[in-house]
């Protein structure tokens, strides 16, 4: 930390910091208060009350937990949980290793090297949901889709597979394309970090005979491992929200094997206004959804500062 | 030095070959998108894979460009010419990302110096209160953020998608790791010259953290730009699409036009590569930088 704590200072310097440093943060902070943390409290309080999307006022008529317990009766709410779910076991494990794994693969090639495979693994995240989801769309299709063309003329199917319109496979292809455009800046963060890991100790380590995979676990592992937690807490983040690929493949469907968490707000925010109390009801979906990351970062957290 | 054994060796080749194919993988939907925006009718709907053109052919962005019309720019009561509304699009995405950026390196500098450097009280909590909110899943507080836009008359405004941009603490974060690497010593000096606070900042703060305010500038813009959920949310009207909104609702229209879907996923997507490529340094930069004591 800078020196200025160090010696205690005097009233009028204090004062000139306090004036200063509100002054500097002031623009900030309306935009954090006003758009990040209020909305945040609008959301908590409506998840407490009945509020239409239409209504007038901010906030409805309180009615308790009431939006809490019907949400745990909801079937449609708790198959979203349940592929919600699925989504995050699936993809975090799959995102952090796969990019480990390229990450340690590429980390020592030439520089301009380097930054063409870092670069090619980042595309699909730059290249933004809707033209990746639209093109694996294509991808996809039952009839002119390239995926059952080859398999159809490589013989591996003879009739082309509807890999979305079943709900066997449908919620499998979203997890692909969500790992496709997931895994790029874990492999940016372990790159540089795989890049900064002590060379002393790697070459101590060696010295004393330890072989590559002794080195990866005991001396890389354990240095990257606040890398490692932020890229754990980041993904579970992202596909929690997985939400424009379900809107724009498959809605959901079929019957309900694709809904998510974040669908269904969205859904029940502006799908279905004729039931009462829809945007309170979405509202209390988006504060479960938070304490579930909450939760899970903690949880995250924990388990890497024992390691 | 440690001699290489003919295993590690065979290994690192596999994994090299493993890798290319990978990446070919990888960029294949961003091929895809460029063949087939060029591509006539009848490769699009061949059932055998057309891996090239046939012929190159300029229908479907013809298509795009005729398929609906919008007035180039609205100001207040002020309209510009009728034109492709794909053109409207592109130029609301701009305004867009270039606002929300410029915003965003402005008030997120200013409180990043002044969370490093400025021993104001209340400065621990107002951190840790900043880096817990990076922790909410930002698509929550979209659907409440809504009433409260609309309260504000805000909501089907361009402003309604920057102004919560500008508000995740994110780039508050990153120039406060960028601007701790600011010699105090240095601020000593300007202050005992008696610099006013805002010259400081301007002649010696600014010129230090300028590397933070490219990577800061170029990741918000990205994000601003492909941050589809805020924008389906804040922009109902067809006049204030984006390029993501405007190719999700042509897809929602004709689902099976895969050639005027690839024209637009391409008109979409192609800027933003491009303004990707020519900065990535700054973007990995950026990236890593955000994560270090994250």
């Amino acid at each position: 930390m800078a020196n200025p704590s160090k010696t205690p200072m005097s009233r009028a310097l204090q004062r000139r910091e306090n004036v200063a440093g509100y002054l500097f943060m002031l623009p900030s902070l309306i935009f954090f208060l006003g758009f990040v943390i209020i909305p945040m409290f609008i959301c908590i309080i409506t998840s407490l009350t009945e509020t239409n999307m239409t209504d007038p006022g901010l906030f409805g008529q309180f009615i308790g937990l009431r939006n809490f317990s019907n949400l745990f009766q909801d079937e449609i709410f708790l198959k979203g949980l349940k592929n919600t779910f699925l989504i995050v076991i699936v993809s975090v494990p799959a995102v952090c290793g796969f990019s480990l794994w390229v990450s340690s693969a590429i980390y020592k090639l030439k520089g301009p090297v380097l930054s063409a495979f870092r670069c090619i693994f980042y595309l699909p995240v730059v290249t933004g949901s809707v033209a990746v989801t639209v093109v694996w769309k294509w991808m996809y299709d039952n009839y002119t889709g390239i995926l059952n063309g080859v398999l159809k003329s490589t013989g591996l199917v003879e009739k082309g597979i509807n890999w979305l319109g079943d709900p066997k496979t449908a919620i499998w292809c979203i997890i692909l394309i969500l790992f496709t455009t997931s895994v790029g800046q874990p492999i940016v963060l372990y790159v540089s970090a795989l890049g900064n890991v002590d060379q002393t100790l790697v070459e101590a380590a060696q010295v004393d005979g330890a072989t590559d995979l002794q080195v990866f676990w005991k001396i890389k592992w354990a240095q990257m491992m606040p890398t490692t937690l932020y890229i754990l807490v980041i993904t579970t983040i992202n596909s929690f929200q997985c939400f424009a690929l379900i809107q724009l493949l498959t809605q959901g469907g079929p019957n309900h094997s694709t809904d998510t968490v974040m669908y269904y707000i969205y859904y029940t925010a502006f799908k279905l206004t004729e039931q009462v109390g829809h945007f309170g009801y979405a509202n209390a979906m988006g504060v479960v959804l938070a304490i579930f990351i909450g939760a899970l970062s903690a949880v995250q957290f924990k388990l890497a500062k024992e390691k | 030095m440690k001699i290489e054994n003919p295993r590690s060796r065979a290994y690192k080749i596999i994994s090299l070959i493993i890798l290319v194919i990978l990446a070919f993988l990888f960029l294949f939907p961003l091929y895809w998108i460029a063949t087939g925006a060029f591509k006539p009718a009848a490769d699009i709907y061949a059932q055998k894979p057309v891996w090239w053109p046939t012929e190159w052919v300029s229908n479907n962005f013809q298509n795009l460009f005729t398929k609906r019309s919008a007035p180039l720019y609205q100001i207040g009561s002020l309209e510009g010419p009728t034109a492709p509304a794909a053109f409207r699009w592109l130029i609301n995405t701009v305004f867009m990302s270039v606002m929300a950026m410029l915003i965003t390196c402005l008030t997120a500098a200013m409180a990043g110096y002044a969370l490093a450097k400025k021993r104001f009280v209340g400065r621990g909590i107002l951190f840790s209160l900043i880096v817990c909110a990076m922790a909410l899943p930002k698509q929550v507080i979209l659907i409440p953020l809504l009433k409260e836009m609309s309260a504000l008359g805000l909501y089907d405004t361009l402003w309604a998608v920057i102004f919560p941009t500008v508000g995740w603490p994110f780039g508050v974060f990153l120039m406060k790791q960028f601007s701790e690497g600011i010699p105090g010593e240095i601020l000593e000096a300007t202050r005992i010259d008696g610099a006013s606070e805002l010259k400081t900042f301007s002649t010696v703060v600014l010129p230090m953290v300028k590397p933070g305010i490219g990577a800061l500038a170029i990741f918000t813009f990205i994000n601003s730009w492909n941050d589809y959920f805020m924008q389906l949310v804040m922009l109902p009207s067809g006049n204030n699409f984006t390029m993501p909104l405007g190719i999700a609702s042509l897809q929602a229209e004709t689902s099976i036009d895969m050639g005027l879907l690839m024209a637009g996923a391409a008109l979409a997507s192609v800027p933003i590569i491009i303004v990707f490529l020519l900065f990535q340094k700054y973007f990995t930069q950026g990236i890593t930088m955000g994560a270090v004591k994250g």
